[in-house]
């Protein structure tokens, strides 16, 4: 996911803010869990590469909990190789990813979960591939990522490419729908994610009643809403962020309008559920991300309940995908891979069935299946259907 | 293009009003610390922005989370508007004792308390940002919405008239008070000529501090209908509301009350006949161009007077 706030006057605070917290971090990298169990044979150190303080440190902290739950696993089990964690903290700033990778490299770690966001992913994918660390991250989905010829790279989810078009096709397939409107941010997620609807809604045969774009900020809709009411669309699809979208489906149903509301990732949040209050309701969210709750999986079950019994919290967004990635990386280690280069074969050629989906690489470092998620809110709560071949929407 | 228009027309009419009059209410504010101390009140938006919180605050604290009717309605619109009239004119009288007071006192130039206005803003958003936190946060309905007829494409719709009515009311109370009272004529004189009103024995000071505080209750009430209106609020709530305002009262004749009031009208019609053409994306750029072509035409605005001679 591209996280892209635009808050105008208070960027300048929030640059600020960084800089203050950046004078402060860099020390918590020493943290490391695990530790007991009978050792069977030496150990190994993988690193977490991710924000765990910062503006969005909330996503990296969901996956560096599903990191430590599955070492937690694994080094409970007798005769193994135990294997240590050290988190190197980016707080998501592309440049502060540059130290922590030279440093991530310099301590000697055997692989690295992560780099979570994209922007970091950038400056830091190039340090990892030179000094030759095998690297799985659960949650990167910028497009470019996967067109570098990078061999120690790999990701745990689709790229941003398979979103747009996957929500079309939801949407012409099994939505049946007939007529819909396409609304986006104008931020640079929110454009691209619309096109790419938009694009792929025409290929389908769909008509596309209504093209609006909103100013996230502002208060009123009611422009955007007195356009989608005389359409009369079956969906209405947002491209964009939570906070806007909270308010815009309160407003389009307020207004009048039917349709189902549909949005991407950026919505995917209970603060989503909480500005739309029960507006929401009947809202479909779709997410390259799987999510835990609510899985009929026991395999599945059983991460979100170990991940509750050890956090005190449901699994969240890319927690699963952290805990996948993980596990990846522990296979080989089991297999007696202990060496980077090693470790990456093996993870190259892996194949398993993770809690999040079949983990299983293409050469290039991408996943080799390209799902789409869908989530609905029900009840006001988020409720996961699937990916978009089973969901099966309430309305 | 003019197709939508004329589809629209009479559903961004409707709307066009509903938002414009809140613009009118927060431009009112503007309109009268202008008329007096010709100082543009950069922190007004803030005043607005808290009295959302405070409107939200008295809904929590007496756990008012579901929609009302009749008398018990009424009752929770007063609640609300009245805790919000208090925080937002608390709020400006502080502004003006901490921020432009002791500026005025020594003789600052204007521009010394264009600054403090600027710097209060940023201060008072900051302090809700840290302590509320920076995400929008839900002001439960207390009014559901019923659609009472519609007028074609239009829902005329209890919220909507409410909004509508209160912002005229207000508007026309104002004009009265400034018109017939005591204070009233002070702030009058204060406006035309502070030095010879201070000769004719106006306490000065009273005059300011009793503008701030009108200025901040039409903020209340402006916060308390957007409660109603939007439910939400957000520490940056007021950033680009303030702006709208401000550039109602500039439209409508800055120092001119009820210039205020059909500048935020005509402003709010024209983002939405102009979104209704052009798309969404072209509101702000169509309704500054509009202002822009009017100022050419009118430079004191639709109602204005000359500045020298700006009577409040």
């Amino acid at each position: 996911m591209r996280r892209a706030y635009s808050r105008g006057l208070v960027a300048a605070a929030a640059a600020s803010a960084l800089v203050l917290s950046a004078c402060g971090g860099g020390n918590d990298n020493g943290g490391s869990s695990g530790g007991g169990g009978s050792s069977g044979g030496g150990s190994v150190t993988i690193g977490f590469f991710g924000a765990q303080t910062g503006p969005n440190a909330q996503l990296g902290i969901n996956i560096s909990n599903g990191v430590e739950l599955a070492l937690e696993q694994h080094n409970a089990k007798s005769g193994v190789t135990q294997v240590k964690l050290i988190k190197y903290d980016t707080q998501g700033d592309p440049a502060q990813a540059t130290n922590q990778a030279k440093k991530a490299v310099s301590d000697k770690v055997a692989a690295i979960i992560g780099p979570a966001f994209s922007g970091e992913s950038k400056t830091a994918d190039p340090i990892f591939e030179e000094a030759g660390i095998p690297n799985v991250s659960p949650s990167a989905t910028a497009v470019a990522l996967g067109q570098n010829g990078w061999k120690f790279w790999h990701r745990v989810l689709a790229n941003d490419d398979v979103q747009g078009p996957g929500d079309a096709d939801f949407i012409a397939k099994t939505l049946n729908a007939k007529t819909v409107a396409v609304i986006d941010d104008q931020s640079e997620y929110g454009k691209g994610l619309g096109d790419a609807v938009r694009k792929q809604l025409a290929t389908d045969g769909v008509k596309v009643a209504v093209n609006d774009a909103i100013n996230p900020d502002a208060s009123s809709f009611s422009s955007t809403v007195n356009k989608v009411k005389p359409a009369n669309p079956d969906v209405v699809f947002f491209a964009g962020y939570y906070s806007a979208a909270g308010k815009l489906v309160k407003q389009l149903k307020d207004g009048g309008v039917q349709g189902t509301f549909m949005s991407g990732d950026g919505t995917l949040d209970a603060q989503f559920i909480a500005g739309g209050g029960a507006a929401a309701n009947g809202a479909l969210l779709s997410c390259t991300c799987s999510s835990a709750v609510g899985s009929s999986d026991p395999a599945v079950q059983k991460f979100a309940t170990d991940y509750k019994a050890k956090f005190k919290a449901d699994p969240a967004t890319y927690s699963a995908e952290g805990y996948d990635a993980t596990n990846a990386v522990l296979q080989a280690i089991d297999a007696g891979k202990t060496d980077p280069a090693d470790i990456n074969d093996f993870v190259t050629k892996i194949d398993f069935k993770g809690v999040s989906k079949q983990i299983k690489f293409a050469p290039n470092g991408e996943l080799a299946n390209d799902l789409l998620f869908i989530t609905e809110v029900k009840d006001g709560k988020l409720a996961f259907l699937g990916d978009t071949t089973q969901a099966k929407p309430s309305a | 293009m003019w197709n939508d228009f004329t589809q629209q027309f009479w559903s961004s009419t409707i709307d066009g009003l509903t938002n414009g009059a809140i613009y009118g209410l927060v431009a009112m504010g503007y309109t009268l610390v202008y008329g007096v101390l010709r100082l543009i009140n950069f922190a007004h938006s803030e005043v607005f922005m808290i009295g959302t919180f405070a409107a939200l605050g008295a809904l929590t604290l007496f756990g008012i989370d579901s929609p009302q009717s009749g008398l018990a309605l009424v009752g929770v619109l007063l609640l609300m508007t009245l805790v919000a009239m208090a925080a937002s004119g608390g709020t400006a009288v502080l502004l003006e004792r901490v921020a432009y007071r002791p500026l005025r006192k020594r003789g600052a130039s204007r521009l010394a308390a264009l600054i403090s206005a600027i710097g209060a803003s940023f201060f008072l958003q900051e302090v809700f940002a840290i302590w509320q936190g920076r995400d929008q946060l839900s002001i439960p309905r207390v009014m559901n919405k019923d659609v009472w007829f519609n007028i074609g494409s239009g829902q005329v719709r209890n919220d909507k008239v409410l909004v509508i009515v209160a912002a005229i009311l207000m508007m026309l109370a104002l004009d009265r008070f400034v018109n017939t009272t005591r204070l009233g004529r002070g702030i009058r004189a204060t406006a035309q000529d502070p030095d010879t009103a201070v000769l004719m024995g106006v306490n000065i000071d009273r005059v300011v501090l009793s503008t701030f505080l009108i200025g901040g209750i039409l903020a209340g009430l402006a916060a308390a209908l957007y409660g109603v209106f939007f439910e939400l609020t957000q520490y940056n709530v007021g950033f680009l509301l303030g702006i709208k305002a401000f550039t109602a009262a500039v439209l409508g004749g800055i120092g001119n009350i009820r210039g205020a009031l059909i500048g935020g009208l005509v402003l709010g019609l024209i983002e939405n006949y102009g979104a209704s053409i052009f798309g969404t994306q072209w509101l702000d750029v169509v309704a500054f161009s509009v202002l822009v072509l009017v100022l050419m035409f009118r430079p004191t605005g639709i109602l204005g007077e000359n500045l020298q001679r700006a009577r409040v």
